[in-house]
């Protein structure tokens, strides 16, 4: 008997949660084919942090690498959720439009190149608030272009989460990767139960919060597409099929006849049960459906 | 700004298209109407309070799923039937508190039904329409980020209820942890984090903020000098390139994202680099 | 918000990497260390916690009475204690050492 099978697979696995962006965005990488892309040693900050005493980070949070994936030619982003909840502000949003502007043109010029992104992020920072926001905007943008030509995989691993206007980002993403420690969504707890009371929403109760935002939830409904453990070795293999299959036949933000039956279907007399939900919206009736949809 | 956040909006909607209805089996928060402008369609869309609507936290003109999904579909229909022909403008009017803050939209993936806006917008400009945003009162973070931040162009009114923003004022104060005075005074120290459209106009990302006599009740004169501003606008995207280079390239962005545009050449230069 | 700039004229190995070690979360800094041209060792420390420049030059001074390279060091520091900074300046002397 090899080790290999007497010790369990949980203890043989490097967790890619308790990575760095810059590790993050390195394990997803084919070794040596990778270089990073203003860095940190350029040094370009935020400018508007330090006007609020607030310490900026010599890369803003942001970390671009370019290289391969399996060969393919690909840029992995990666957003660190450690500095400022992974905030998009001015310079980080400039990096990812850039990344993926040039990304675009390679395409264009016949080098396929597709885009990872590692959303750990609460959104705009609002330190910045209208930079961030048009940031956010034109990211957005940036992948219209390039989805044309190459997929966009979104990895949101925890355990920041995907939030705010990056949510955005995340939906029309061409896949969206999860973590049962991951969430996504547009408002958070937090943020609802300010904005419309402890009746709509207690942000103290973590298992609503899961059962609504979590990876498991948002895969089962079909609004994400596959459930991953936290293994930096499963999450590099799931990017890597979602690259061999290439740009879905329709993003899932093109859907809207299905899903505007969906939500019309809804009964908004009362909170809607998530696990319900689930079952309704599986993931395989909605591949059923990809057909009819425009 | 006690006034109710979307009464502009429809009055503006009404003013431009003279209709002041949804269109058939849409949620009465969403109008639409084509109407002539200059020598084309424009295809104008408005979010609008519902005091009705399905979902409760929609109801003071958020954006909300119903919402999102028939923006996406109306903006949807002006792609399909213009395939071949000329592209016909979008407008879309924009006076919209937020997103919508509710446990119903988390639950059934809001950010989907933004994304799906957003999606039919960007579609549209790619494809050669000239979507043009007009922003008569408040344009804050998703609600902005769903309707209208795709647009070629972005026109605003200048007066001081128009508020563009990332999140209202008490919000951002709460999370920020500083006090409202605080807020307004960093406002002006600090231009993006500013509550006044002027300060936002320094940001180079509008393409024209426009001074208007009475915002709040559209006067035929004021309605004949808007529509002059969207068809100027139009020309200038249809002259233009289909991505958000302009936001970039302007006067404003040069000098108030200069950091932004030192990482952008940075990886220009480093993208092709050994 | 805080500039804090001193300077090791002694420390003059010449190194020739670099390294980046730390995340700028709160109670925690960033190091950038790299090879001075100038034959000694520079730092600067940019920090949202300020008064503290006493603190830094005695932290500086022990790692530098063990260390001799003639780096360039830049900190961006979000209130990390005396014990983390050396921690992370320990870090990222690893890196370059390797």
């Amino acid at each position: 008997m090899s080790i290999a099978t007497v010790i369990p697979a949980f203890v043989t696995r490097e967790s890619f949660i308790e990575l760095e962006a810059r590790e993050r965005a390195q394990a997803l990488m084919d070794p040596g084919s990778w270089r990073e892309l203003v860095g940190p040693f350029d040094r370009i900050e935020s400018p508007w942090l330090p006007m609020q005493s607030i310490a900026p980070q010599s890369d803003d949070g942001c970390v671009v690498l370019k290289g391969t994936i399996a060969g393919q030619s690909s840029v992995v982003i990666a957003l660190e959720g450690g500095f400022q909840a992974g905030s998009i502000g001015e310079v980080s949003g400039a990096k990812m439009t850039a990344a993926l502007d040039l990304a675009t043109r390679d395409s264009q010029n016949g080098k396929k190149t597709a885009a990872v992104l590692l959303l750990e992020t609460g959104g705009v920072r609002l330190q910045e608030a209208n930079l961030g926001l048009a940031a956010i905007s034109e990211v957005m943008a940036s992948i219209f272009a390039l989805r044309q030509y190459a997929p966009i995989i979104t990895v949101i691993a925890g355990t920041v989460g995907c939030f705010g206007g990056m949510s955005l980002v995340a939906g029309i993403s061409s896949y969206i990767l999860m973590t049962r420690e991951a969430r996504l969504g547009l408002n958070g707890a937090e943020v609802i139960e300010q904005e419309s009371g402890i009746e709509e929403f207690d942000s103290s109760d973590r298992a609503l919060i899961w059962a609504i935002f979590g990876g498991e939830q948002r895969v089962g409904m079909g609004v994400a597409d596959e459930l991953l453990q936290d293994d930096a070795k499963e999450i590099a293999a799931a990017v890597q099929r979602c690259l061999k299959a290439g740009l879905p036949a329709v993003h899932r933000s093109q859907q809207i006849d299905l899903y505007r039956d969906r939500i019309a279907a809804l009964d908004t007399s009362q909170q809607i049960e998530p696990l319900t939900l689930r079952k309704r919206w599986d993931s395989k009736q909605a591949k059923a459906k990809e057909g009819s949809a425009r | 700004m006690n006034k109710q956040v979307g009464l502009r909006g429809k009055a503006w909607f009404q003013a431009l298209t003279g209709v002041d209805s949804p269109m058939g089996g849409d949620p009465g928060s969403v109008l639409t109407a084509d109407t002539e402008l200059g020598e084309d369609t424009a295809r104008f869309l408005c979010v609008v309070p519902d005091p009705k609507a399905r979902f409760p936290c929609v109801r003071r003109g958020e954006v909300g799923l119903e919402e999102a999904y028939t923006l996406a579909t109306r903006v949807r229909e002006v792609i399909d039937h213009g395939e071949n022909l000329k592209k016909r403008p979008i407008v879309a009017i924009v006076d919209v508190k937020s997103q919508a803050y509710g446990r119903r939209e988390e639950t059934a993936a809001i950010f989907l039904a933004a994304a799906t806006a957003a999606d039919a917008y960007a579609s549209a400009r790619i494809k050669g329409h000239p979507v043009i945003t007009l922003i008569v009162g408040h344009a804050f973070s998703g609600g902005f980020l769903t309707h209208g931040y795709q647009a070629n162009r972005i026109l605003a009114f200048d007066d001081d209820d128009v508020v563009i923003h990332a999140m209202h004022k008490e919000a951002a104060a709460r999370i920020t942890l500083r006090s409202v005075a605080d807020l307004d005074r960093l406002g002006h120290e600090v231009p993006p984090m500013s509550y006044d459209v002027r300060d936002y106009a320094r940001l180079g990302l509008l393409h024209k903020l426009l001074h208007i006599q009475d915002p709040d009740t559209p006067a035929p004169a004021t309605v004949a000098q808007i529509q002059k501003e969207l068809i100027d606008a139009i020309a200038d995207a249809r002259a233009g390139s289909t991505d958000l280079r302009n936001r970039l390239e302007s006067k404003g962005a040069r000098e108030m994202r200069k950091a932004g545009l030192a990482a952008r050449a940075y990886m220009e230069k480093q993208w092709s680099g050994v | 918000m805080e500039q804090l700039k001193f300077d090791y004229p002694s420390a003059n190995r010449r190194v020739s990497k670099k390294a980046h070690v730390g995340v700028v979360g709160s109670g925690d800094m960033e190091v950038l260390m790299e090879p001075a041209e100038t034959g000694s060792a520079h730092v600067s420390i940019q920090t949202s916690v300020n008064g503290f420049g006493s603190s830094w030059k005695a932290v500086l001074d022990r790692f530098f009475a063990r260390f001799d390279g003639a780096v360039r060091i830049h900190i961006n520091d979000a209130g990390a204690t005396p014990g983390s900074v050396m921690l992370r300046l320990e870090q990222a002397v690893e890196v370059i050492e390797q």
